[in-house]
């Protein structure tokens, strides 16, 4: 499902930055092809022309907005990273954790074009003057590691990495670290303990990663596509990054949008930033036969069910959210008519409740709660007042009442199923509230 | 200083301090779990969330955690807005999920601070209607039980146990609502501090399993301010009693010694109090004509005893010692100062013996007069906390005085919070000050024979024969001052070690030395002394010098004067003197057994005072049966030179009538009056102390702060136990159903009874229990602060007695020689045991399950000469005994050097004085091996 859909024929280098260099047949692009086609100018050009600082301010000016899911301003997490006499230099780690559900662009990048990330990565290490890059990988993409690994000795045995990188004097070298399997880490702080070996609880902000991250070092910390987005802004300038979506979003660049759930062809787009839902499902091919949409998750499990009339909006950060979801990582998941939201709400929550790090009460012993309340409204077990603890439980999850961002986004698609969908819910209640049950409610491993 | 608005009240508070430690400092009530005092914030529990308003005319707010708020000027909060109390009260609810309603039979009901919060916040029902989480329980060794089902995973546990104390065994496992607190299997936790676990915990996970067998809610127990007597360390404990025994130890907070924690020795060494072999009433012990023979048998000298009396006992006992020609008194350093004084009274000065063996006692004139003379004050375990470089000359400080250990642990963490300062990061954020720290920490320095428990927070670890210990304290004092005088013959690491340590002593504003007296060198002292000298005369008057003392009073005997045991024992020897009275010590421990066997047999009386069945207690014509720290009152002076009251926690005559335990002042002073033949008139504690202060110039500020016994508040006497104690009219029924009178004490202003002043508003430095209102864990102490973490409102209990120190003397210039193996035979050295090396707590079986069988430690080359591998038995001839021991193999230790559990050897070489350095031989017992199977 990893698979970029349009053909290569389709796709140019400064209409398609991410993906142009891509092969139909999806092997890898080597560092020979990637060479060839402008890589590793923007590291040259950035060594020659720029410092860190007007570096930073290029990205700033550019508004490349974080596309791990938060869409917050690179260039701004660069400037407030520490830098200068007397601090020591620290790390720029890439967020290759890509955990969320219904989410597999990173991978795409990764798997088939490695060369991008690391040279987005000599850009972001050069203007956070930091001495070593760390590139968190989820465990299971074991393709993504060995493309990346073959591509980090290339680029080392061609100078690109290591003590004189492109022979301008900056010294910095990439290390990959492939995590363990757990959601959590793909939260900054989180992946910093997990990177130090602890137990991957996020870290309480401030101080932020870029006053002290990786072993209390400034730290950025950046997402996958985020990086690769770097080179291009480089080679193209900010006018040509923020010019790209034509006016239909204030957000510059271009977006790997995607589909999966029960569409005709589910993969991903390169597209410009605010692309609408409405585009983008029609190039999945739409729902499949005998099927009609009844509900869509704009960018992940961690954000807010949407109904088919918020198609038409502009997918960006700020129109999404407008809306009360979140764009997160853009890769939609329809639901088509025929399924339980009630199910689906349960299935989420699982893996949430089960990818709680366990830090803080609310997330802890608050999500396990709200799972044995769905799955006992799935099987009709349910009691008068559940949904209403169900919506407290979900205002209690909110920013703010937690320690990091996880249980906020459980609570997004909890609370929105039941907005929209509180009819599925009611259908799960039978009894009033204290009523014995006849049998003993299931309870399964969370 | 910042003004915040909290309910429409303004308060002055510090700025540099979070929301949370604010409020609870005004004395308002926030609930919290994760968060203490000790341990800083890390907004893990959000249990502590309160609304923040961005100015006066913000009326929505948000929520914020209180402990991860900072403090700002002019900040407006509210606690009891109704959307921050219940989100509190949802908290709870969480919290419950999972938490099963056993507390009926939870052993932390009655001091829960899960139950306080609970209550605080108002949950009282339930919606869970679901299956609970469980967990299996581990088996911790004999100190802690384990039930994970009540854990709130608060990780209070793990911070406290691998954080603050530095053990790696206890950690978190697990995510989501599965994390588990424990170890990766099954056995005994390795650290020295594992009790604390039973407070830390805000629930009933850990608990006390030495209580657990005689469990008593806390409001059933009768409890006193009491002092540790189980180091010299004199840390503050809170016993509890039930039915005439102590149930279980806890922490009493002094803001100045030990805050909110107690080593393992002193909160699970009590069992000594409960002993059913302790002697309870006189007895007399007859002599037979061939006693002498029999002891050249080796057959038991005792023939049989007779219990007597009290006025019987006295009789004997005065007609006994009236018909000596001269009566030595021997005292203890285990024995409280009235008592040390009362026998000085009664044999007169001339005639008292400190009952410390020569060398020991010669080791403690010396540290006393340093502490007076080198110019440097000796820092309370809080200031020691805050030293930032540290260099200990010898002392194994986990094994002879673990709370110091730990303060020096919290010296070295410091760091941490110097670098987040550096950064704007507050030092209550706990877990931001931990990752900026990473491995940084203030210079710790330690220069021991053995490996210890600190080496892996320490800059350097130098492993060392006590001569060269005491050879590199010279010569850093040398590097730090050059009129000191110099140390020939270091090579090339020495010196540069001297250099590091040197430099890191001057750049610190606040250095410490540290040594002691474990390792019985009087070389190591003087060159900690020449250290101190040259700090002072540096300038460095921030500067510390902590002279570790053995036992709990042996910085009092010190003070008090009298001649060493030696000294008294060659009095009795040589017939100078005939009679002896000897106060809570058992000479055994102390001297080589021949030499106190001959000297008491040619005793025509004597006399023991004591609370425990030691031998010198069978060797004794009356034995007069005393109370211990828990049935007397007396005064303490510690290390740190600080004289502090301990308070009787119970009569043992009130449940057990048939006793007759008395404190050993009391004893004495009766004994003196009928030896007189005098009427025994009442003798009060008060009167006792103040005979004590006029005693001698250093006594002088003894108890001016401590309330005489007619102090009251709002009239009252202040109550031993909790109000809601239950049972007194029925707790003596099965003896008598006629209820007899609570039992008086006209000694202190404490009453045995749940009837007088238990409160907190009124200050008071002598608290019994912390307790109030809404607060019945440990937790309260918060209730008695001047800010959380901080001193008792009315100051921390106790006096130094140390004057202000001022330089006299000049430096030493004997410096020993560096060490040199000899051939064939070895430096016996004694090392440290925290558990063992006490002569009470050992009598104890939760400590005895903790200490090992003897051993003999052997560096490993040594041992390979020796041809002896781990646990193969060794023959050792010292001090003309040879006994068989198994090798232990230590890396660190150095060649020529053997060392000896202090206090582990028990019946296996009695003859040898503990703390003394000797030279013996080794060799393989060959014997021995062909003996195992």
């Amino acid at each position: 499902m990893s698979r970029i859909l349009q053909p290569a024929s389709e796709r140019h280098a400064e209409t398609h930055p991410l993906t142009w260099r891509l092969h139909d047949d999806e092997s890898p692009v080597l560092y020979d092809e990637y060479r060839a086609t402008q890589g590793y100018d923007a590291v040259i050009k950035a060594l020659e022309k720029f410092t860190p600082e007007s570096l930073t301010d290029e990205v700033k000016a550019a508004n490349l907005r974080g596309r791990g899911g938060a869409g917050f301003s690179a260039g701004m997490k660069w400037s407030l990273t520490m830098k200068g006499e007397g601090v020591p230099r620290g790390y720029i780690v890439c967020n290759a954790d890509e955990m969320e559900p219904g989410t597999f662009k990173d991978r795409l990048l990764m798997e088939q074009q490695p060369h991008l990330l690391i040279e987005g990565m000599i850009l972001a290490g050069y203007a956070n003057r930091a001495r070593q890059g760390y590139i968190f990988l989820r465990g299971e993409y074991h393709l993504a590691a060995a493309s990346i690994q073959c591509a980090l000795r290339e680029a080392r045995a061609n100078g690109w990495l290591g003590p004189d990188v492109g022979g301008s004097g900056y010294d910095f070298d990439i290390a990959l670290h492939t995590g363990a399997g757990r959601y959590i880490c793909g939260e900054e702080t989180a992946l910093i303990n997990s990177l130090e070996g602890k137990r991957a609880n996020p870290r309480a902000k401030p101080p932020f990663p870029g006053q002290s991250g990786a072993w209390g070092l400034p730290t950025v910390v950046n997402n996958v596509e985020t990086l690769c987005n770097v080179p291009g802004i480089i080679n193209h300038g900010v006018d040509w990054f923020q010019g790209f979506s034509g006016g239909q979003s204030t957000d510059g660049g271009s977006k790997l949008y995607g589909v999966s759930g029960k569409v005709k062809q589910p993969g991903l787009w390169e597209l410009p930033m605010g692309t609408t839902g409405r585009e983008i499902l029609e190039r999945a091919g739409g729902m499949r036969d005998g099927l009609t949409l009844k509900s869509w998750l704009p960018g992940g499990g961690s954000t807010g069910f949407l109904l088919p009339e918020h198609l038409e909006l502009a997918l960006d950060f700020d129109t999404i959210g407008k809306a009360g979801s979140r764009m997160g990582t853009g890769l939609l998941t329809v639901v088509a008519d025929n399924q339980s939201m009630v199910s689906l709400t349960r299935n989420l929550e699982e893996f949430f409740a089960r990818e709680s790090c366990g830090w803080c009460t609310p997330c802890r012993d608050g999500l396990p709660w709200s799972v044995k309340l769905l799955r006992a409204l799935e099987a009709g077990e349910g009691e008068s007042g559940d949904i209403e603890l169900l919506e407290q439980m979900a205002r209690d999850l909110g920013p703010g009442k937690t320690f990091c961002a996880h249980a906020p986004g459980a609570a997004m698609p909890l609370a929105s199923a039941i907005h929209y969908f509180r009819d599925e819910f009611e259908r799960g209640i039978t009894r009033p509230r204290g009523e014995a049950h006849a049998d003993p409610i299931p309870v399964g491993s969370v | 200083m910042a003004t915040i608005h909290v309910d429409g009240n303004d308060y002055e508070v510090e700025d540099s301090d979070n929301l949370l430690h604010a409020c609870l400092s005004l004395g308002l009530d926030v609930p919290y779990f994760c968060w203490h005092p000790a341990m800083g914030s890390v907004g893990a529990c959000r249990q502590c969330a309160v609304k923040q308003y961005k100015d006066a005319d913000d009326t929505r707010g948000m929520l914020v955690m209180s402990c991860m708020a900072p403090v700002k000027d002019d900040a407006y909060i509210s606690i009891d807005d109704e959307e921050a109390k219940a989100f509190r009260e949802t908290v709870i609810e969480w919290l419950m999920v999972n938490h099963p309603h056993d507390c009926p039979v939870c052993e932390e009901g009655g001091h829960c601070h899960l139950q306080d919060m609970t209550v605080m916040t108002g949950h009282d029902r339930r919606r869970y209607r679901f299956r609970k989480r469980t967990h299996r329980n581990q088996d911790l060794g004999p100190f802690i039980a384990h039930e994970m089902n009540r854990c709130i995973t608060c990780y209070r546990c793990t911070r406290f146990y691998q954080d603050y104390a530095g053990g790696e065994d206890l950690g978190a496992f697990g995510a989501h609502d599965n994390v588990y607190f424990g170890r990766y299997q099954d056995g005994t936790l390795e650290s020295e501090f594992s009790g604390n676990l039973t407070e830390v915990c805000p629930t009933g996970v850990f608990t006390d399993q030495t209580h657990s067998q005689q469990y008593t809610r806390k409001w059933d127990l009768q409890f006193a301010p009491s002092v540790c007597h189980q180091c010299a360390t004199g840390c503050n404990i809170s016993p509890g009693e039930r039915y005439g025994d102590i149930r279980r130890i806890e922490n009493r907070y002094h803001g100045d010694v030990n805050g909110y924690f107690l080593c393992d020795r002193g909160r699970f060494g009590y069992g000594y109090v409960n002993r059913k072999d302790r002697p309870t009433r006189p007895e007399s012990h007859q002599r037979v004509m061939e006693s002498r023979q029999r002891l050249a048998d080796g057959r038991p000298p005792v023939e049989s005893a007779t219990l007597l009396e009290v006025d019987e006992a006295l009789d004997r006992a005065a007609d006994g010692l009236r018909g000596a020609k001269r009566i030595i008194g021997i005292g203890s350093p285990r024995a409280s100062l009235e008592s040390n004084h009362r026998l000085r009274e009664l044999v007169g000065a001339a005639n008292f013996s400190t009952g410390i063996e020569a060398g020991e006692l010669a080791r403690i004139r010396r540290m006393e007069a340093l502490n007076r003379e080198t110019g440097l004050a000796t820092p309370s375990l809080r200031e020691i906390e805050h030293c930032d470089a540290i260099l200990v000359l010898g002392e194994d400080l986990i094994q002879s005085a673990a709370r110091i250990g730990l303060s020096v642990r919290q010296a070295v963490r410091g760091k941490g919070a110097e670098l987040g300062a550096a950064r704007g990061i507050p030092g209550w954020n706990a877990e931001a000050i931990k990752t900026i720290a990473q491995d940084a920490g203030h210079p710790l320095f330690l220069a021991t024979p053995d490996a210890t428990k600190l080496d892996g927070i320490a800059a350097h670890a130098e492993r060392a024969a006590p001569d060269d210990i005491a050879r590199l304290g010279f010569a850093v004092a040398h590097a730090l001052d050059p009129t000191a005088p110099a140390v020939e013959g270091l090579d090339d690491t020495a010196a540069r070690l001297v250099e590091r340590i040197a430099d890191a002593l001057l750049t610190a504003k606040k250095p410490l030395v540290i040594a002691g007296d474990s390792l019985g060198s009087m070389a190591i002292l003087e060159a900690a002394g020449n250290v101190a000298r040259a700090l002072k005369r540096r300038q460095k008057d921030d500067a510390g010098l902590t002279l570790v003392r053995r036992e709990a009073n042996s910085v009092g005997l010190g003070l008090l004067g009298g001649e060493s045991l030696d000294w008294a024992l060659e009095n009795l020897a040589n017939g100078e003197a005939d009679g002896a009275v000897i106060l809570e010590n058992d000479l055994y421990a102390r001297l080589p057994a021949a030499r106190v066997d001959s000297a008491l047999s040619r005793a025509s009386a004597v006399v023991v005072v004591d609370h425990q069945r030691t031998p010198t207690w069978e060797r004794a014509d009356i034995g007069l049966p005393a109370g211990t720290f828990a049935e007397s009152d007396g005064t303490l002076v510690s290390l740190e030179g600080r004289a502090q009251r301990f308070y009787q926690v119970f009569d043992p005559g009130y449940m057990r009538p048939e006793t007759r335990i008395r404190e050993s002042w009391r004893w004495l002073h009766a004994l003196h009056a009928t030896i007189e033949r005098r009427a025994v008139e009442t003798v009060l504690l008060d009167d006792l102390s103040e005979a004590v202060s006029k005693d001698a110039p250093a006594f002088a500020p003894l108890h001016q702060d401590t309330p005489a016994a007619l102090f009251r508040i709002h009239g009252l006497k202040l109550a031993r136990e909790p109000h809601r104690y239950s049972g007194r009219t029925a707790m003596r029924a099965n003896i008598d159903v006629n209820e007899p009178r609570a039992p008086i004490d006209l000694d202190t202003p404490f009453a045995f009874s749940m009837e007088g002043y238990a409160g907190f508003r009124e200050p008071r430095r002598d608290v019994a229990f912390a307790w109030a209102p809404g607060w019945n864990s440990p937790q309260a102490w918060n209730k008695f602060q001047d800010e959380v973490g901080g001193h008792l409102r009315a100051g921390d209990p106790g006096v130094r007695l140390f004057p202000a120190p001022s330089v006299a003397g000049g430096y030493c210039d004997e410096i020993p020689e560096a060490f040199t193996p000899r051939d064939g035979e070895w430096q016996v050295i004694d090392l440290p045991q925290l558990f063992g090396g006490d002569e009470m707590s050992r009598r104890a079986a939760p400590i005895q399950a903790r200490m090992s069988a003897p051993w003999v430690a052997l560096n490993e080359t040594d041992a390979a000469a020796l041809g002896v591998d781990d646990d193969d038995p060794v023959a050792i001839t010292l001090d003309g005994e040879t006994f068989s021991l198994p090798a232990r193999r230590r890396p660190g230790l150095p060649r020529g050097v053997a060392g000896l559990p202090s206090g582990l050897l028990g019946d296996v070489a009695r003859a040898l004085t503990p703390g003394a350095i000797r030279w013996g031989r080794l060799m393989r017992d060959d014997s021995a091996r062909e003996d195992r199977p």
